[in-house]
């Protein structure tokens, strides 16, 4: 064992960047949810602002109009799955999993001309004496702008949500539409401008990792991220702090896990990499059985159609 | 009674696919053609079959199946639809390939890196990677300043086992010094978790990356620390022009090519072949100009010896890593102890998950 190799300040801000693809993700498919709207094609929305984000960076020459360019692109793709959702009133579950489906092809096929090409690097953003400080400085100071966006997009969407007139209108209609349709609230429009945050927020995530994490572009190269996405929002019943400590959590584990065994030291490496999942599954199992569902804060809503004629 | 014979007309068609002019050939790939690895590798051989056979054969592809029921269902939607052959790109299919196997006997089954073949028309086939990753360990031991060399892995299966230790005992024997780091992935491809385990590796003092896994993140997250790196299965040379010193490229156009004209001779019977250097089936990317003369020199010659047969990546004395003895003085290692291979050998510090 050689523990001492292990350098936790590099620990910690890898394990940040590990997170902030998910976080992005995770945050946007939070305000979904609390609309009362389940988009499983977060994968599909993911690597749709992955690709699309890095084909614009490499003709730009800019990352950042790249990141505003995925997530348009995620928004593009997330305003199919309103369409068929709202206007068409098809199956949610059924719908995202397509979105996921169609995004992976999509994605294939536009970025077929961008394998094997270096997009245009992302600076880190300087903060001058503060990355100096021992220890704190490597770990928190030495990152790109991405991750403190990340960071201060949980702020606003928890402030959104939990002091702003619009966010408890969503709210609304996420906990009980009919009742929201009863007071005039527009809870179609309402689900569809959610739909396009959680597909920008999407697309930012995938960007990250085809821009900055990786960075390049290969087909398929989110592999799973956008189902921890999702599997993050249920982790942390639908609250953005929680969110966030989670998303730490998993990218933790990732991090960690790889560093403990560069160290030499025998770990379960299966079972680490499952853990997020089965908390998931857990989290799951307590919403379902009906007195907890309450205490979980799911929303009231989730994954009902609605149509103003019921 | 026309119903009777309609159907016996039907299946006497349905026994013969070898005989049409037109072979069918369906491949199925555990990752997309474009990751620039293993998947793109078996891609290049299937366009170079084309190529040499044109109209006389139709080729179709479906990338990224997972192993089991997705794959069971991709091939045998393939052998109803009268693929004449397909090829099984990828170790974890081999329960899959076997039992689809079964059900159409008529169809012949090629199967990469497995070691299932419980059916006459399953023929196994694999490439001596360790025969590769003995060069690259002898350029890493030499290269390396750090005296570290990190190493990604995917499953601790016999093939990537008997990499491992292949290009350690390369690495040793030119530099007593040298160490190993070891991740693995548990998975064949996943550009973020591979260039997270490169940027661990290089974190903790590796200057040399290696890799069994098929994306090519670790090239470019090498070239972006200023160490260096080989590819896997294709020449990753475009991702990090300074990090790449070289990579073993999979070549299976010549078998391919002489699997698929033993079907249309009528000759094709369920093998069993493991081919390197001497076949053709690996070879080395082109040398980077980094590596010194003398040492480029060194590994045309040992490429040469093996090629020739006159030199064994796996020549005793060898001990196992817990110091028992396993090759004795001069002795070389039988193929059936390098396709089970499950034990690092002596020098490795990590211990192999089980």
């Amino acid at each position: 064992m050689i523990l001492g190799s292990i350098n936790p300040a590099v620990l910690l801000a890898a394990l940040m960047v590990a997170a902030t693809p998910i976080l992005l993700a995770a945050i946007g498919e939070l305000v979904v949810e609390k609309a009362g709207v389940l988009n499983l094609g977060v994968e599909g929305m993911m690597i749709m602002g992955a690709c699309i984000g890095f084909i614009v960076a490499v003709n730009t020459g800019s990352p950042l109009i790249g990141f505003l360019g995925a997530a348009l692109g995620g928004m593009a793709l997330s305003l199919l799955f309103a369409l068929l959702t709202q206007a068409l009133m098809t199956n949610q579950v059924a719908s995202g999993l397509a979105l996921t489906l169609f995004g992976l092809g999509l994605t294939a096929l536009l970025g077929q001309s961008y394998v094997g090409i270096t997009p245009p690097r992302t600076p880190k953003l300087d903060l001058g004496p503060l990355s100096d400080i021992p220890f704190l400085g490597r770990a928190l100071f030495t990152h790109d702008i991405v991750v403190y966006l990340s960071i201060a997009l949980v702020a606003a969407v928890w402030w959104f949500l939990k002091y702003s007139r619009a966010g408890m209108i969503l709210r609304a209609v996420g906990e009980n539409h009919d009742a929201a349709h009863a007071l005039g609230y527009h809870v179609k429009r309402v689900r569809v401008l959610a739909i396009m945050f959680g597909g920008a927020c999407a697309g930012l995530g995938g960007a990250y990792l085809s821009l900055i994490r990786v960075p390049q572009w290969t087909e398929g190269m989110t592999v799973g991220a956008g189902w921890i996405a999702l599997a993050l929002v249920v982790f942390a019943s639908w609250r953005p702090w929680r969110a966030l400590a989670g998303a730490y959590l998993f990218g933790g584990v990732v991090v960690l896990q790889l560093n403990l065994q560069a160290a030499g030291v025998k770990i379960p490496v299966e079972y680490l990499s499952m853990s997020p999942y089965l908390i998931t599954i857990f989290v799951l199992v307590l919403i379902s059985s009906g007195k907890a569902r309450g205490s979980l804060n799911a929303p009231g809503s989730l994954n009902r159609p609605f149509h103003a004629s019921n | 009674m026309k119903k009777l014979l309609t159907a016996a007309a039907l299946s006497a068609a349905l026994a013969t696919p070898a005989l049409a002019e037109t072979t069918k050939v369906g491949f199925i790939y555990i990752g997309p053609v474009g990751d620039f690895g293993w998947t793109a590798g078996h891609d290049r051989a299937r366009q170079e079959l084309q190529d040499h056979f044109g109209d006389a054969v139709e080729t179709s592809i479906v990338e990224n199946v997972d192993y089991g029921a997705d794959a069971e269902r991709v091939m045998t939607q393939m052998a109803i639809s009268g693929t004449d052959v397909i090829f099984a790109a990828s170790f974890g299919y081999g329960p899959d390939v076997n039992a689809v196997a079964g059900r159409f006997p008529d169809v012949a089954f090629q199967h990469a890196t497995g070691y299932i073949q419980e059916h006459p028309n399953i023929s196994l086939y694999d490439a001596r990677f360790y025969e590769g990753r003995a060069v690259l360990g002898h350029i890493a031991g030499k290269m390396t300043e750090t005296n570290t060399i990190g190493y990604i892995a995917s499953y601790p299966i016999p093939a990537v086992v008997s990499g491992i230790n292949s290009a350690f005992l390369h690495a040793r024997a030119v530099n007593p010094d040298v160490n190993f780091r070891i991740i693995w992935t548990y998975s064949w491809f996943d550009p973020a978790l591979e260039a997270d385990a490169a940027e661990t590796l290089i974190e903790q003092g590796a200057d040399v990356i290696m890799q069994h896994t098929d994306s090519t993140a670790a090239v470019r997250v090498a070239e972006d620390a200023g160490v260096m790196a080989f590819g896997q299965a294709s020449d990753m040379t475009q991702f990090g022009p300074t990090a790449h010193l070289s990579a073993i490229v999979d070549r299976w156009a010549p078998y391919y090519i002489s699997r698929i004209q033993a079907v249309k001779d009528g000759t094709w019977e369920a093998q069993n072949s493991w081919m390197g250097f001497a076949d053709g089936i690996i070879e080395m990317a082109p040398w980077n100009d980094r590596i010194p003369a003398d040492l480029q020199a060194e590994a045309d010659n040992l490429i040469a010896a093996i090629a020739a047969g006159e030199y064994h990546p796996f020549t005793g004395p060898i001990n196992r890593q817990d110091g028992t003895a396993w090759l004795a003085e001069g002795e070389t290692a039988p193929d059936a102890d390098l396709a089970t291979m499950n034990f690092y050998v002596e020098g490795i510090t990590q211990e192999l998950p089980n």
